[in-house]
């Protein structure tokens, strides 16, 4: 578990560090907190030749309100998401989903922007992002442009992020006050990814739900929309057969891997769980 | 008498003696960063070796090729199976009577075997030169399934062994067979089960899994042409026998080998053997006349330095309708991986497996078991027990809740229906044991009072009800245990390793000023040995246990013992410890006596010194006594006040306990909940009851663990899954249950202070008590027998195979 020879830089600034990733090429990684990509690197699955770390970048950093928007600079760290007000009352969900991310050694360090853009089924907040219809930032060659999150997403570490390209802040609209909001994960211990996650945000209207969003997590070579699931919901009350209906289409889209979690069987059927417990967690919690 | 006299009380709590909760005197460095662990060490030009290990589980190999790995800067050697021959090296042996290969000697026989060994100047170039090795393999195919290797054409794959048809442990049916080893009355036993009135039998598996110290395996080597000596700074258990070992194989002479084991971050079994990365940083000592360093990372620890268990049990049961058990019959299957590197004492093959009838007075019994070669890492160490006791604890109380099934009983009713009584002890099991002590019936009936057993069941009862008429989809389990562990290692009569018989020893010196030192045979890997060791000086002769410097580990000063393993400290060295006090005391007597110008026997002890009999102010402190050891002995005495104690235990010790678990588990999603776990120890004198509640804590929660989900799991090709702490489950504080500890006291009626130890049994009796929860829990729905682990997509599996969502 050590890692092969590469050659450390860091640039001051965005264009600085779009100018280094561009002419070192396929060769050059960012790297933001590390709990992802150093961990790849000690088992020389990955085997950059050269790192170029965006902590010197001032900027990069950072929550703030932006008209309807809360903008969050890429580097900020999941420990800060936790410690920030305006995220416990304006997005408690995404609150919620960072305390169930590892532990708090790894939150220290590990960003969203590393999170988002490292394209791991197992990370929580891309489905996160998707129910939250948040529109990402990136930096590159060519100038900046924003993509949704939903179109970023192409496989397993397979991303929209062209080379030389930055990720540099993620900006999610504002949710209404009346949501109701579950991120709900089963794992098998502290620091373990997740067997299945549903996040679900919604909001009710006359005992009925009016709006729903749902992701799915690591239950497919990247995060899922379970659009079918949603639209299955709305209008109704949740009684049993509704959730069992939902549950059911958002089963039909996983396709998850066998792995020590588990069979793929039992992962869709805790994933079809996860979905029915959130939303029944997030309709108790919308006002 | 002033009111300056300390009272008795005050003098006996100075002393921090037996039965006192003394804090930890080595927790004082641990709590500061300042222990001092093998890889601490950095010594002048200390080159550091790694692994080239094999991806495959089962190859020929073809070739190796270290050219371009020479070119990586600062790597110097490349030291493979051809080197090592020259050096006669190529292969050693093991603890078990065979052979294993140090690298990979023209095939390799499980995945992550070692192949080549690469000396660089730093570990980060020496990693380099690894990945710049190039091996070429011709695969083979695999043996993973421990019942299909004696097949007749399963894979040959020792191929060292073609034609041997005996090994160490006599005859060798099938090219893939190691031993069968077999005790107890088969005529008898079949008898007993022909006549049976009721029977049960079930292969019952513990799985196979891995002792996983915080530190892993690692030394230095250091060889001294001029002196012609070799220095190992190691993480050994055991490091006289590794001196041994070293001598013997490396034809080194034994005083020009200095072993020492500093501070060990946990062993639990791991570190009794001796591994390749010992055998390759010796070498490349020698060859290259540096220091060389090797440390094990995890995944190497996980997948190549000795697992545990893997034993597959045929169990059955003879008993009468009433209950009472009449014959007990086992079969092992037990899959030793690629070489048989136990670490057994030598004529046990199976360790103490024959432990295997319990706390139960079964008239008769008998055990078969048969060790078999697979392509999967070697080992078969004793994970915190005392060899094979732990898969013997788990099959007899596995079995006993199934046949309490059978039989419509209560697992607990019928346990008390079956203990040996107290009146039977010393009580002769049938397969060849003399237990020591023990009073079953107090500890059982302790237990169930503490937690309200019959409350629990009716609760129990109500759940399984609402369960079945759809309010709950939890279903509740009650996990009876009851252990009786055999430890202390053991009788020369029949305990040796490699001809070493296993006594412990202990030597103390005390100073003119009253303070003292003792060097002891075992070695602390986390037991708190310098705290536990000095409370048994203080109390045996009246010096303060903080007075007492404690030292183990270095086999030059240490004299020589077997180690710490198996539960063999306290009874075997604590023993050696309070026999050479005992020698103290007895000089000391006789220095008082002739001080107090009185008759020997004219003296009593009184806590901290002797007083004369009749005379209560005519009293000789053990403190001043030790100065005039030094200055005015009685004429023809010799001055100096040391003694050596080397104790070969006359018995075993039988440590015995009452543990229960109390489970709900959703069948939904198979995830469990511990709701509560009371564990009642009887592990005779208690020496230390802090220390011996946070040996129970470390035992439970290590056996949380094994029940619930961790193992060493391979793939069909033989890839090990579970090589990381990302997939072998190990608990962090998050998941661990919170422990209620109790205990009794029943000494041992051979043991100088009466203890049994303790260090192991929560992991013997925690494993059956949360896998028969787990069973309880889902028996009412028709299920028999379930294999651990009982992770949360198994126990989802067992819920939709009886039907749960049907
Ligand atoms: C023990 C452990 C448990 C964990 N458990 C979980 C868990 O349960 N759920 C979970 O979601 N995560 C988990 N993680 C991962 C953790 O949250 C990581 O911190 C996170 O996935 C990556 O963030 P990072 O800042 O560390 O990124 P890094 O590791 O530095 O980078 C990750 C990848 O993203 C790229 N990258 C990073 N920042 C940018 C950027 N701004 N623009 C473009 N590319 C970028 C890097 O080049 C790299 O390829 C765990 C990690 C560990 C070590």
């Amino acid at each position: 578990m050590i890692p092969g020879p590469f050659s450390y830089h860091r640039p001051a600034s965005v264009a600085d560090a779009v100018k280094l990733l561009s002419k070192l090429g396929d060769e050059a990684r960012p790297l933001a907190g590390g709990h992802s990509l150093v961990p790849m690197m000690k088992l020389r699955l990955a085997t950059p030749e050269h790192l170029v770390d965006l902590h010197g970048i001032a900027g990069l950093k950072g929550i703030r309100r932006d008209g309807n928007k809360i903008v969050i600079g890429a580097m900020t760290t999941q420990h800060e998401l936790l410690a920030s007000d305006v995220i416990k009352t304006s997005l408690p969900i995404l609150h919620e989903t960072a305390l169930l991310i590892a532990d708090p050694q790894v939150r220290y360090r590990g960003t969203l922007g590393g999170n988002v853009a490292n394209g791991d089924p197992g990370n929580d907040m891309p489905a996160l992002m998707l129910v939250l219809g948040a529109v990402y930032r990136l930096e590159g060659p060519g100038g900046g442009r924003d993509i949704a999150a939903s179109e970023f997403y192409q496989g397993a570490y397979f991303t929209a992020l062209e080379p030389g390209e930055i990720l540099t802040s993620i900006s999610i609209p504002a949710v209404a006050a009346a949501h109701g909001y579950a991120y709900e994960k089963l794992k098998r211990k502290v620091g373990d990814y997740a067997t299945a996650a549903a996040a679900v945000v919604l909001t009710m209207a006359g005992g009925k739900v009016a709006t729903c969003a749902i992701g799915l997590t690591n239950l497919h070579e990247t995060p899922l929309l379970a659009t079918d699931a949603a639209n299955a919901v709305i209008g109704t009350s949740l009684d049993a057969a509704t959730l069992k209906k939902a549950a059911a289409a958002a089963v039909a889209i996983m396709s998850p891997a066998a792995d020590a979690r588990g069979p793929v069987e039992y992962r869709k059927h805790v994933g079809g769980i996860m979905v029915t417990r959130a939303l029944q967690r997030a309709a108790a919690r919308a006002s | 008498m002033n009111d300056m006299t300390p009272t008795r009380e005050q003098r006996e709590a100075k002393l921090e003696g037996m039965g006192c909760k003394r804090k930890r005197v080595e927790d004082i460095r641990f709590t500061q960063g300042k222990g001092n662990y093998v890889d601490d060490l950095k010594l002048p030009g200390m080159l550091h070796g790694d692994f080239v290990r094999s991806p495959h589980a089962h190859a020929r190999v073809k070739s190796i090729n270290s050219e371009e790995a020479l070119k990586v800067p600062g790597v110097l050697a490349v030291i493979t199976a051809e080197t090592l021959k020259t050096v006669n090296l190529a292969w050693m042996p093991t603890l078990a009577g065979d052979v294993q290969m140090v690298l990979a000697d023209g095939k390799v026989l499980f995945q992550n075997q070692e192949v080549a060994f690469v000396v660089a100047t730093d570990r980060y170039a020496a990693d380099d030169g690894i990945n710049k090795v190039v091996v070429e393999y011709e695969p083979l195919p695999v043996v993973i399934d421990p019942f299909k290797a004696m097949d007749a054409d399963a894979p040959v794959l020792r191929e060292d062994l073609a034609g041997k048809t005996s090994g160490a442990h006599g005859p060798r049916k099938h090219h893939n067979h190691v031993f069968e080893w077999t005790i107890g009355d088969k005529d008898l036993t079949d008898a007993a089960f022909n006549k049976a009135e009721v029977k049960i039998k079930e292969m019952i598996s513990y799985h196979r899994t891995h002792p996983s110290p915080l530190e892993t395996c690692q030394c230095v080597c250091s060889f001294d042409k001029i002196r012609g000596e070799l220095s190992i700074w190691g993480t050994f258990q055991a490091p006289h026998v590794i001196r041994t070992v070293v001598a013997l194989i490396a034809k080194i002479p034994e005083h020009k080998i200095h072993v020492i084991s500093p501070d060990i971050g946990g062993g639990f079994g791991n570190k009794v053997g001796a591994y390749p990365g010992y055998i390759c940083a010796a070498v490349a000592s020698i060859v290259t006349g540096k220091p060389v360093k090797w440390v094990e990372d995890r995944i190497e620890n996980l997948t190549a330095t000795s697992f545990a268990r893997d034993y597959h049990m045929t169990t059955e049961i003879a008993a009468t309708k009433e209950g009472k058990v009449t014959g007990l019959r086992v079969h092992v299957l037990a899959d030793h991986g690629a070489f048989d590197a136990c670490a057994d004492p030598s004529k046990w093959p199976a360790g103490f497996f024959n432990i295997v009838t319990g706390s139960y007075d079964f008239p008769t019994a008998h055990v078969a078991v048969d060790g078999i070669y697979t392509n999967k890492a070697p080992g078969g160490v004793a994970y915190r027990c005392s060899f094979r006791v732990t898969e013997a604890a788990y099959c007899i109380e596995r079995g006993m809740d199934i046949l309490a099934q059978k039989l419509g009983m209560d697992p607990a009713e019928l346990r008390l229906k079956n203990f040996i009584k107290p009146e039977q002890f010393p009580y002769h099991s049938a397969l060849g044991w003399e237990y020591d002590s023990g009073d079953y019936h107090t500890a059982m009936k302790k237990m169930m009072e503490s937690v309200d057993y019959a409350g629990l069941r009716k609760e129990q009862a109500a759940q399984r009800a609402a369960f079945k008429r759809g309010e709950t989809r939890e279903i509740m389990g009650l996990g009876v245990s009851f252990f009786t562990e055999i430890v202390g290692a053991g009788p020369s009569k029949n305990c040796d390793i490699l001809g070493i018989a296993m006594f412990d020893s202990c030597e103390i010196r005390m100073h003119p000023t009253g303070a003292g030192i003792a060097r002891v045979g075992s070695k602390s890997q986390g037991q708190g040995h310098e705290t536990t060791w000095a409370q048994i000086i203080a109390t045996e002769i009246g010096i303060p246990a903080d007075d007492i410097m404690v030292e183990e580990g270095n086999t030059d000063t240490a004299p020589y013992g077997l180690g710490t393993y198996g539960s063999r400290s306290t009874p075997v060295a604590g023993a050696a410890i309070a026999m050479a006090a005992r020698k103290i005391k007895a000089k000391a007597q006789m220095i008082a006596a002739y001080k107090l110008e009185v008759h020997e026997g004219d003296l009593e002890w009184d806590i901290d010194g002797f007083r004369v009999k009749g005379l209560p102010e005519k009293t000789m402190s053990m403190k001043d006594i030790c100065w005039a050891a030094y200055n005015s002995v009685p004429p023809g005495m010799e001055p100096g006040l040391e003694a050596v104690s080397y104790y070969d235990p006359p018995n075993m010790t039988y440590p015995f306990g009452a543990y229960i678990c109390v489970m709900n588990i959703d069948v939904d999603t198979g995830v469990y909940r511990i709701r509560r776990f009371y564990a009642l120890d009887d592990c005779g004198t208690r020496i230390n009851p802090m220390i011996i509640e946070g040996q129970v804590h470390g035992g439970l929660t290590e056996a949380f663990a094994i029940a619930m989900g961790q193992e060493i799991r391979y793939d069909d090709e033989g890839n090990v899954v579970t090589g990381s702490f990302m997939d072998f489950f190990m608990p962090t504080a998050v998941e661990t249950p919170h422990w209620e500890t109790d205990f009794t006291v029943t000494p041992s009626p051979h043991h100088p202070i009466g203890a049994k130890g303790v260090g192991e049994s929560p992991n013997v009796g925690g494993v059956p008590a949360f896998s028969n929860a787990v069973n309880d829990a889902f028996s009412f729905l028709g299920s028999t027998h379930i294999q651990m682990p009982h992770d949360y997509w198994r126990n989802w599996r067992t819920a939709k195979e009886l039907g749960v969502f049907a």
